[in-house]
């Protein structure tokens, strides 16, 4: 194992955004395994603007900061709580993140870690859902495609009503490996982009050290 | 000689200076500071002062005027109407039922019947002085006693129209009233006198209600600070002077001067004006007072001395105990209204010394009982003192709430200081959520009624640390202040020194206060109707075509300027630390923000839903579908779909650089 270069490494933005954290089971797994991770930042959105009232310069700042964001929230009606909405639609200008100049995301990777009550067999065509998640996304996959960044295929966390610890336990433990590879330069982003979603297979997109310890595990 | 006067000023400033803040220190008040310094200087122990206390007590009088214009000020005529219950109900039983029992002990003792009436009537007269002074000190002034006790001051101070009136009737020697001089209408009948008295009062109300502001208005606009001074004492001194011209007493003309203008714009000015003034002569009738304790005359009669004032003492507090009984005030706040006003007043200084002329009662009489109503204004803070300290603790509403012994250390994570308007909001939110809260509050009937709900509240002065203590303190996790400026002030005191581990959340009660509460490092600083009142400016705007969400918007933005303007100006505020009249540096404040809000008012928010630049950089890219028309002004062109302008223009030619 060789130890990354500091310099290389890419920093990570977390933007977590859940209306009602504490009644939330997964998604406190989810991000207890993502805080406090070395050149990590957990930004919490409903923490942060109670009243809706977004930062933009910080939030601008803040991004500017950062390689890898991830939109880490419930999936609620086929799309994010209407703080992070708010949050695309203000922080995101015009003329910053897209239009003639806007270039301050230009190359970041950007994708989001969804949990979502249906089964993955709800979300294809012919199922409950009739699309797949990453159908879903399009919307903000062409946002942010749009503000010239890298999308990825999301982090999903299906089934979560009926989902056990042990599982549970599981995502959390992946989604901190595929942050921490990320940042450490033991990712595949390429093939994250073109996945239907990242954790269907992470022997798929972790490489070098990472892969191994997910190899390991198995 | 100016020389005298020099040394006098010496005298009398000295003394204020060393005794007051050392009173104060020991926690028993500026008033009883002042009448100990009074008999430090006095004949009796050093004395650098002698005959003249009786000169300088006259002129001294002048603050107990002033005080009641200050008063006055702050009552709106509704709210002195409200109150003509108690003031007739209350006041006048109490001054009738006191004259008579006094009269009736005179009468056994042997006196006249006249001589017994005009001793009555003078003792029935408590100290507006010492009273409003000392319960204001202690913040009691909105207590269900101290509003009892301010309603009688005043039914007694108008009650010395006609005691005066009275008193030369009474006289066998039938000389005329000396002591306010000649009156304009000493030789009117009585029907005359009233239509005087009636026409002086008019002419207060006339002169104040549309002379006083245009006076005002044309002195500001001469820019001369110490004019405008000069006009407010005028008015106190003019207003004074025409009532005692017609005989009624000044305090009370002032009052009424000071009530007309409590709706006047210039009501702050005047205020501070007139303050300083008042507290110094105030200050300086109160050392008269204890200068003019006459110990010679104690000491050849002790007895007898100690025992009337004993006895007056008791009379009167047991009088106003029963009315207070009557007039249903609670047990710990009847107590409180009768210790404060179980004393005798400085009108009788007046009245004695007029009974003397007027032949009703012997010289030696007088001067006795002129020495025992200065002891019993000297005891006066002294029993207010005992009364909070020793009784209220053990009556009625009790400091510690009825509860097992086992419960009062399992502490709540929440103390609130102060149950009034601003408290209760945010203690019954917290309430509301499930939040183990702690009060403490000093008004008896809302003590009783949060711990019949069940609430732990603790009753008394909170800015006492044992209070804090017993409260819980050293286990609480927040602490939130919202007890008068003054009180919070001395509670953030107290809490850093003794539980710096308390997170305080404190109330400032403008912006002053929150500035100087930012400057003395709190941190958490909430203004009193900052958010109630751009509340009702968002409904203002939202009336005037706003869109809800525009309007809250607005509020939004406006709050966080706001709040960091705070913060720099309380910063700036420090590096010039000027003294600067209070009222001007209101307005001055005032100006600051106000420039600031025109400046910023059009700095464009919410960039993100605002399609202008990509309007101008969407016509950029195809002139010709828009005819290569200027771009129009973007709410003409508005076609309520300000968001949908997609993000599809990829790459324009030229753009415009957004500007934010």
């Amino acid at each position: 194992m060789t130890p990354t270069d500091r310099s290389r490494r890419k920093r990570v933005l977390v933007l977590f955004a859940h209306p009602a954290f504490e009644k939330s089971r997964v998604n406190r797994e989810l991000t207890r395994a993502v805080t406090g991770l070395s050149g990590v930042t957990f930004h919490d959105l409903y923490e942060a603007y109670p009243d809706f009232d977004v930062d933009v310069r910080r939030e601008q700042s803040q991004l500017v900061e950062h390689d890898v964001v991830v939109l880490q929230h419930p999936f609620y009606w086929y799309g994010t709580p209407p703080l992070l909405k708010q949050w695309i639609d203000l922080v995101l200008e015009h003329g910053w993140a897209y239009g003639k100049t806007g270039r301050a995301l230009a190359g970041k990777f950007v994708f989001n870690a969804i949990s979502c009550g249906g089964g993955e067999r709800a979300y294809r065509p012919g199922g409950h859902n009739r699309f797949t998640i990453r159908q879903l996304l399009a919307p903000i996959e062409q946002t942010f495609t749009l503000c010239r960044t890298r999308y990825l295929a999301p982090f999903v966390v299906y089934g979560t009503h009926a989902i056990g610890e042990a599982d549970l336990a599981r995502h959390a433990r992946h989604l901190a490996s595929v942050v921490e590879a990320m940042r450490d330069g033991h990712f595949d982003f390429v093939r994250a982009a073109s996945a239907e979603w990242m954790n269907r297979d992470l022997g798929d997109v972790l490489t070098g050290p990472a892969a191994d310890a997910l190899g390991e595990a198995r | 000689m100016p020389g005298d006067f020099f040394f006098q000023a010496l005298i009398y400033l000295t003394a204020a200076v060393v005794s007051v803040p050392i009173a104060k220190r020991a926690g028993v008040g500026s008033v009883l500071g002042y009448l100990i310094a009074g008999i430090a200087i006095g004949p009796f122990v050093f004395g650098f002062i002698g005959d003249e206390t009786e000169e300088v007590m006259h002129f001294a009088e002048f603050g107990v005027v002033m005080m009641l214009f200050l008063i006055g000020l702050e009552l709106e005529p509704a709210r002195v109407w409200r109150m003509r219950a108690p003031i007739i109900g209350l006041g006048g039983l109490q001054v009738a039922v006191t004259t008579l029992a006094i009269g009736g002990i005179g009468l056994a003792l042997g006196c006249t019947w006249q001589a017994a009436i005009a001793v009555g009537l003078t003792l029935a007269l408590s100290s507006t002085a010492i009273v409003l002074q000392t319960l204001k000190e202690k913040g009691l002034s909105s207590t269900a006693g101290g509003r009892s006790a301010f309603a009688v001051l005043l039914l007694q101070d108008i009650a010395v129209i006609p005691i005066l009136a009275i008193f030369p009737l009474l006289g066998a020697a039938g000389v005329d009233d000396g002591s306010h001089g000649h009156t304009w209408v000493a030789d009117l009948p009585g029907w005359g006198k009233t239509c005087a008295v009636l026409g002086a009062i008019v002419a207060i109300v006339v002169a104040g209600r549309f002379l006083v502001e245009p006076l005002f208005r044309l002195i500001a606009s001469t820019g001369l600070r110490e004019v405008f001074t000069a006009t407010a004492l005028l008015l106190v001194i003019a207003t004074a002077t025409l009532m005692t011209m017609v005989g009624v007493s000044p305090a009370l003309g002032t009052f009424l001067a000071g009530v007309v203008l409590a709706r006047s714009g210039y009501r702050h000015q005047l205020e501070s004006d007139i303050e300083p003034f008042k507290g110094l002569l105030l200050g300086l009738f109160f050392i008269a007072v204890g200068a003019s304790i006459d110990f010679e005359l104690i000491a050849s009669a002790p007895g007898t001395i100690f025992g009337l004032m004993g006895a007056l003492i008791a009379v009167k507090f047991v009088i106003l105990f029963v009315l207070g009984r009557v007039f249903r005030l609670g047990l710990d706040q009847n107590i409180l209204f009768a210790v404060c006003l179980a004393q005798g007043g400085e009108f009788a200084f007046v009245l004695l010394a007029l009974a003397d002329r007027s032949g009703i009662l012997g010289t030696s009489t007088s001067a006795m009982l002129l020495v025992v109503v200065a002891l019993t204004m000297a005891l006066a803070p002294i029993l207010l003192l005992i009364n909070e300290k020793l009784i209220q603790p053990h009556v009625g509403t009790r400091e510690r709430g009825d509860r097992d012994p086992d419960a009062i250390d399992e502490a709540n994570p929440v103390i609130i200081a102060g149950f009034g308007s601003f408290g209760n909001a945010a203690g019954r939110l917290l309430i509301a959520n499930g939040i183990q809260t702690t009060v403490l509050d000093n008004d008896s009937d809302r003590v009783d009624l949060l711990r019949k709900l069940g609430l732990r509240v603790y009753y008394g002065d909170a800015t006492r640390e044992s209070l804090l203590h017993a409260a819980g303190a050293e286990h609480a996790r927040l602490l939130i202040l919202a007890l008068g400026q003054e009180q919070n002030r001395s509670l953030l005191a107290t809490v850093r020194k003794h539980y710096p581990h308390l997170q305080v959340l404190v109330r400032a009660h403008d912006r002053r206060d929150a500035y100087e509460l930012i400057e003395a490092g709190v941190e958490h600083v909430y203004r009193g109707q900052f958010h109630s009142s751009v509340r009702l400016g968002i409904d203002a705007l939202r009336m005037l075509g706003f869109r809800g969400h525009q309007a809250h918007r607005a509020a939004q933005t406006f709050i966080r300027h706001d709040e960091a303007s705070l913060r720099e100006l309380a910063r700036m505020r420090h590096d010039q630390r000027e003294y600067i009249n209070a009222a001007r540096q209101r307005i001055r404040d005032l100006e600051v923000l106000l420039r600031g809000n025109l400046r910023e008012r059009d700095r464009s928010e919410d960039a993100g839903w605002d399609a202008t630049t990509l309007r101008t950089e969407f016509k950029l890219n195809i002139p010709i579908e828009r005819g290569g028309k200027l771009a129009p002004r973007p709410d003409e062109a508005d076609d309520g779909d300000d968001n949908g302008d997609d993000p599809q223009s990829d790459s324009p030619p030229r753009g415009s650089e957004r500007s934010t």
